[in-house]
């Protein structure tokens, strides 16, 4: 079955299987392989896009059941005119990443974050990103990156 | 995952219809079912999705209660509900993750009664009313053993009703890989007594800690279960804990709860 929904703003399609999951369609049936799989168990985070504008895992929705929804992806994060957005600019200011598999997803989880809470405590940041797993370990930089996105001066967070 | 044809009903009716069919299987949020079917733990040839069911979406306070539609995910529960049923509403905003609880459903959640889920304790301590397609069950009958409930095959919970307490609290010990409860346990004080629920503990799921029920129900503080011993018998053990250790965790857990209620 042919599926259609908005992903970063344009219409687009591919053909789907009952089975087929939201990451697959997006990195296979659409080449948009910024969404990364991790575990394929729900627990990393690695794969989190937004649907209508809520966080998701793209491993644990399938495609068909989102069909028509408007979908945000890493590829959509970037600024028009191919600049950095905030968030991945603070990523890369305050070394917020390491080996990067797991970037896609902390900056889309960080980004759901920043739209609902503009200005979260480093309490509020850990908590939210409570499922998206770093095997590097970087959390800190990642909750400073995060922390100076939402405008806070992060070199008052203690240092480790 | 093996593969399997999606139906998307647009009313409980028509999903009703659809889970007529053989091999079907309802999909609300998918959080458990869809890593389940991942893990070929069950292979529908049919999943009868209800996720955008829109007469079984909301939270809506009426004369009997709090009222929520069982295709609301955690998420809008733990926004919603906030203002009405606060220690229901901070239930479902700890459940999992936020990308969980943006999927994942309260429908969902009853209909598979895991033994370590939230929701059953909130239901159960507050003496809900599950309501299906076809009848109303009280939460006492409606969770029977692991997994198991009162629903008939292709039965649809519809939405949940919370009777509304005078105060009330919920207590999670989370296992912190699963972010489900090690053990949880919901204390709900109504005007003819109080309710003590505990998940993650028990053999057979979720079940009501009756002594400490009355204990609380005489002298709503936390001392007032300081006195009394949970027996390990017929709780869980498993790697993450002993039966013993958990029946101190409930007990630890109600106390925090009464004092925070």
């Amino acid at each position: 079955m042919k599926v259609t929904m908005t992903v970063n703003g344009r219409p687009m399609s591919a053909e789907t299987e009952g089975r087929t999951l939201l990451s697959s369609f997006l990195r296979e049936g659409l080449g948009l392989t910024g969404t990364h799989v991790g575990c394929d168990t729900t627990q990393c985070g690695a794969c989190t896009v937004h649907v209508d504008g809520e966080p998701v895992k793209s491993c644990t929705v399938l495609a068909q059941d989102v069909a028509g929804k408007s979908v945000t992806t890493i590829e959509g994060m970037a600024n028009k005119d191919g600049s950095l957005s905030v968030i991945q600019q603070a990523f890369q200011d305050h070394h917020g990443l390491q080996c990067g598999f797991c970037t896609p997803g902390m900056v889309m989880i960080s980004a759901a974050l920043l739209n609902e809470k503009p200005n979260p405590t480093e309490e509020e940041v850990r908590h939210y990103l409570k499922g998206n797993i770093c095997r590097c370990t970087g959390y800190h930089n990642i909750v400073k990156a995060v922390m100076a996105a939402a405008g806070a001066d992060s070199r008052k967070l203690a240092a480790e | 995952m093996h593969n399997f044809d999606l139906v998307k009903p647009s009313s409980v009716a028509e999903a009703v219809a659809a889970l007529g069919s053989e091999g079907a299987q309802a999909l609300s949020g998918g959080q458990t079912l869809l890593p389940s079917m991942k893990q070929r733990l069950a292979a529908p040839e049919r999943l009868v999705s209800l996720t955008d069911i829109a007469e079984m979406k909301g939270v809506c306070r009426g004369e009997e209660g709090l009222v929520v539609g069982a295709a609301t995910p955690h998420g809008v529960v733990a926004r919603e509900a906030k203002a009405h049923y606060p220690a229901l509403a901070w239930l479902a905003g700890e459940i999992g993750d936020p990308s969980v609880r943006a999927r994942g459903t309260i429908g969902g959640s009853l209909a598979n009664n895991d033994p370590a889920a939230c929701y059953p304790a909130a239901a159960l301590a507050s003496g809900a009313t599950i309501v299906t397609d076809r009848r109303e069950i009280a939460a006492g009958d409606f969770f029977q053993g692991l997994f198991t409930t009162a629903l008939e095959e292709g039965e649809i919970v519809t939405s949940v009703r919370f009777p509304l307490p005078e105060r009330a609290a919920y207590m999670k010990f989370a296992q912190p890989a699963s972010r489900f409860a090690l053990v949880g346990v919901f204390v709900a004080q109504f005007a003819d007594g109080v309710r003590v629920a505990v998940t993650g503990a028990g053999e057979d799921g979720v079940f009501r800690w009756t002594e400490a029920e009355g204990a609380l129900s005489a002298d709503f503080r936390p001392e007032a279960v300081e006195g009394l011993s949970l027996s390990a018998e017929g709780l869980l053990g498993d790697l993450h804990g002993t039966p013993a250790y958990r029946a101190h965790l409930v007990k630890v857990l109600t106390k925090r709860a009464v004092a925070a209620a």
